[in-house]
């Protein structure tokens, strides 16, 4: 659903990545990680064509949806309002959504659970239902392929399981490919696929979550000592990442 | 349509009839009222009686005079105040739909003062009606063009920065106005110009009405038509851009809308400042930000406005008050208000 090949982008003279290769399935589901300023953003807007790449291409079989790190809406629009702008691809330049577009929205909404949102005004949300919000309007707008610029960094534990497990649910039942970034190893240990640790300019690895998510990796991508370990819970596994900070 | 799910929902879509039935009736009575109102007096059963024998063949209970001061006089001046303040309310919402900052109007985007420039320049130039509008809308649509360029950085424009752009573009465009001035015949054309810079509707006539009537129709055709593609760039050029919109060809259609409008207003009318501030805000506030109900709104609320408005200008005083004067005695206070409000909601930092 994703190819990248060959993918760079420089502002200026100076390259902010060069050379990111990677592809991704339908129903997979890969975190970029990278310390902050590394250009994990630029790469998604690369991917996205809301930026134009330097060199090398993207090819998206399928509409994208992005989800933005933080969506600052000016005015008071209801959540309805907003998950129906997902369809602007849809209607025409001096046409506006008719019935048929809203039960796309209504049906998105209803994907995530949020039916009873559909009349509340988006900005009196919390965080944590903004996030879905957004994810349903990008499955409003058909999308098969879900670029997310880090959905569960600055939520709750309750929230980030709540939208970490929404977008697992969504990779399986509707097939997506689903691409986002996060500075927690700890939820791209519990969801993805892949991993893509920007590492430099000219070193970004791919592979395996399971293999590239190593003590060693982490510990070379953000300069903390990092442990991996293991604990049972339940009927669950769970492995937990744990920087070791310095003081 | 729709289902409304939420409570919330639910009670703003009971109260949306009403409220334009509301809106409508205040417009409508606003209309009636300012062809009694004046200082020629004319009896309310005269009024009634002019506008009957429109339609049915009724004897005249009122004098010659009177017919012709409700049928020449008040009559084109009610329509073109109200198609004047429909137009710029309607212009101001779109900017700040388009702008995403509801502190945008046509004033602070430069479109007004070039428009002054560029009909300031036609009257010099001829007498054509044609020019004047045609003039105002070219010299409007540049101004606003530079102004956008000024203030635009990385794909966003600040309030304070449009605001500073609007500054510098209105100054720009005053000082050729001066220049027109000062070249201007002084028994001839400058007269002409120094009038029909005030900002008036005391020179009313059905030719005018036309004038402003064509575009201002057209252009809050096109912009109603764009209702939902305006709601969706208001959320951001990026945002909108992701969602699959042709960002530039769409707001570049609406703009050029904008600078019809508002420049058929100044070429009829003057420059007539802060109603496409305020009325958009006001209406904003009894509506939501939907475009699709709140272009209506100010449509009906801006027409209103101004034909009261320019009621107060003909009667308060022995002699006529250019009615920009008044909008802008309301308008400037009512902007600073919302300025400072706006400043504890974050519109003035994007």
């Amino acid at each position: 659903m994703i190819d990248v090949t060959g993918l760079g982008f420089r502002y200026g003279q100076t390259w902010v990545f060069r050379d990111i290769n990677f592809s991704l399935q339908a129903g997979e589901i890969a975190a970029v990680l990278g310390p902050n300023g590394r250009g994990k953003t630029t790469l998604l807007k690369s991917v996205m064509g809301l930026l134009q790449p330097d060199t090398g291409s993207v090819r998206l079989r399928g509409r994208p949806g992005y989800v933005a790190q933080r969506a600052e809406i000016a005015f008071a629009y209801t959540v309805i309002d907003i998950v129906v702008m997902g369809r602007a691809a849809h209607v025409g330049v001096f046409s506006a959504p008719g019935k048929k577009h809203y039960q796309h929205a209504r049906q998105a909404l209803a994907q995530l659970n949020l039916e009873h949102l559909a009349g509340q005004h988006y900005n009196r949300l919390s965080g944590g239902e903004r996030q879905l919000v957004m994810i349903a309007r990008a499955l409003a707008s058909e999308c098969q392929v879900l670029i997310l610029d880090e959905p569960a960094s600055a939520l709750d534990f309750r929230n980030q399981d709540l939208v970490l497990s929404t977008l697992l649910r969504l990779a399986k039942e509707l097939d997506l490919a689903i691409l986002m970034t996060t500075h927690f190893p700890q939820h791209a240990v519990h969801i993805a696929d892949y991993a893509l640790m920007m590492q430099a300019v000219d070193e970004a690895q791919w592979g395996p979550a399971e293999h590239m998510l190593s003590e060693d990796n982490l510990e070379q991508l953000f300069g903390v000592p990092v442990k991996k370990i293991q604990i049972e819970a339940g009927e669950k596994n769970h492995t937990g990442i744990l920087p070791l900070f310095s003081h | 349509m729709m289902q409304p799910v939420a409570v919330a929902g639910r009670r703003q879509q009971h109260l949306r009839p009403a409220l334009f039935s509301v809106l409508a009736v205040i417009l409508i009575a606003s209309a009636l009222l300012s062809l009694v109102v004046g200082r020629f007096a004319i009896p309310p059963s005269h009024v009634a009686g002019i506008l009957a024998s429109q339609l049915l063949p009724v004897d005249p209970w009122w004098t010659a005079v009177e017919a012709r001061v409700v049928e020449l006089v008040r009559i084109p001046r009610i329509l073109m105040a109200g198609l004047a303040g429909a137009g710029l309310a309607v212009a101001g919402s779109a900017l700040q739909g388009i702008f995403r900052n509801p502190l945008v109007g046509p004033q602070i985007i430069g479109v007004s003062s070039g428009a002054a420039f560029g009909g300031a320049l036609a009257i010099l130039l001829s007498e054509s009606r044609l020019l004047l509008v045609g003039l105002a809308f070219a010299c409007g649509m540049l101004a606003m063009l530079v102004v956008y360029g000024i203030s635009r950085q990385q794909g966003r424009a600040s309030i304070l920065m449009l605001v500073l752009a609007g500054i510098v573009t209105s100054a720009f465009f005053s000082a050729l106005v001066s220049v027109t001035k000062f070249v201007a015949d002084p028994d001839d054309k400058l007269p002409a110009i120094v009038f029909w810079l005030m900002g008036s509707f005391a020179t009313a006539s059905y030719d005018k009405v036309w004038l402003i009537a064509v575009p201002v129709v057209l252009g809050s055709a096109v912009i109603y038509l764009m209702r939902f593609q305006i709601n969706v760039l208001s959320l951001g050029d990026e945002e909108a851009q992701a969602l699959g919109l042709k960002v530039e060809r769409t707001r570049w259609i609406a703009l050029t809308a904008i600078a019809l409008i508002s420049a058929a207003v100044v070429a009829a009318a003057g420059v007539i400042g802060w109603v496409g501030l305020v009325i958009p805000h006001f209406a904003r506030m009894l509506t939501g930000p939907d475009h699709k109900l709140l272009i209506p709104a100010a449509i009906l609320i801006g027409a209103s406005y101004l034909i009261i408005v320019d009621n107060v200008a003909r009667t308060a005083t022995a002699s006529e008050i250019p009615v920009g004067i008044i909008t802008a005695l309301i308008g400037a206070p009512v902007f600073g208000v919302l300025l400072r409000r706006a400043a504890s909601k974050g519109w003035t930092s994007e």
